[in-house]
């Protein structure tokens, strides 16, 4: 498993493209990506900012749970953190499985639980000053599901 | 024992750690001292259902024992993704 928290952008094609050529036997491989977006219209940036040492382990916790509950071979966490501009990548993860369902799954449940399970706070920074961006509790409820 | 602060509970508290010599029983202990230390640190800690609290890394209770802990923090509820 791959688990990186980095200031630097990334290129989602080249990851995808290398998290899928490591791979061997499996028939899905799925990526989702989350992006800046700008709902005001006035966006000017979005910092992040995050618990070093916390992020990763609580990242490779969930991934290992993700592990334990579906038939998947691989996956992959990428979290940015910093200042990024609306439009830029935020984060990406990828898995792999030999069937589609539980590469498709163990994505969602990875999404899932690191919006609220991994230590990252998200601000946005408008023309008329800079918020923290409140949890939701609909991504709180969506972990019930699992 | 250090105690971090994370996004507005940094910002509220206005540095992000302080040093606990002599660690409390609890988390709700340590809370306790820290509301009575200054109005900024009361005010980061007015409601206790709008933070969230990590021992040692992990995602905690506010009764967690904190004997034998090296590092408590406290942030909002997280925002990843």
């Amino acid at each position: 498993m791959d688990i990186r928290v980095q200031t630097a952008p990334f290129d989602l094609g080249a990851e995808a493209n290398a998290f899928a050529a490591r791979q061997s036997g499996m028939g899905a491989v799925v990526t989702f990506s989350g992006i800046v977006r700008d709902l005001g219209g006035d966006l000017q940036a979005m910092e992040i900012e995050h618990y070093p040492g916390m992020t990763e382990s609580a990242l490779q916790e969930i991934a290992e749970q993700a592990r334990a509950r579906w038939q998947i071979g691989d996956a992959l966490i990428l979290h940015r953190y910093g200042r990024l501009a609306p439009d830029e990548m935020i984060m990406m993860v990828a898995t792999s499985a030999r069937h589609r369902h539980d590469a498709f799954q163990a994505a969602e449940f990875l999404m899932d639980y690191l919006k609220s399970r991994a230590p990252f706070w998200k601000k946005e920074v408008t023309g008329a000053g800079a918020e923290w961006v409140a949890a939701r509790d609909a991504d709180e409820d969506a972990l019930a599901r699992w | 024992m250090d105690v971090l602060y994370f996004a507005w509970v940094r910002e509220r508290i206005g540095h992000p750690k302080d040093r606990i010599e002599t660690p409390p029983a609890t988390v709700m202990d340590l809370v306790e001292d820290l509301r009575a230390r200054e109005d900024r640190y009361a005010a980061a800690f007015a409601d206790l259902s709008a933070l969230r609290v990590a021992v040692d890394q992990e995602l905690a209770d506010f009764d967690a024992p904190l004997s034998g802990v090296r590092e408590v923090a406290f942030f909002p509820p997280m925002t990843g993704g």
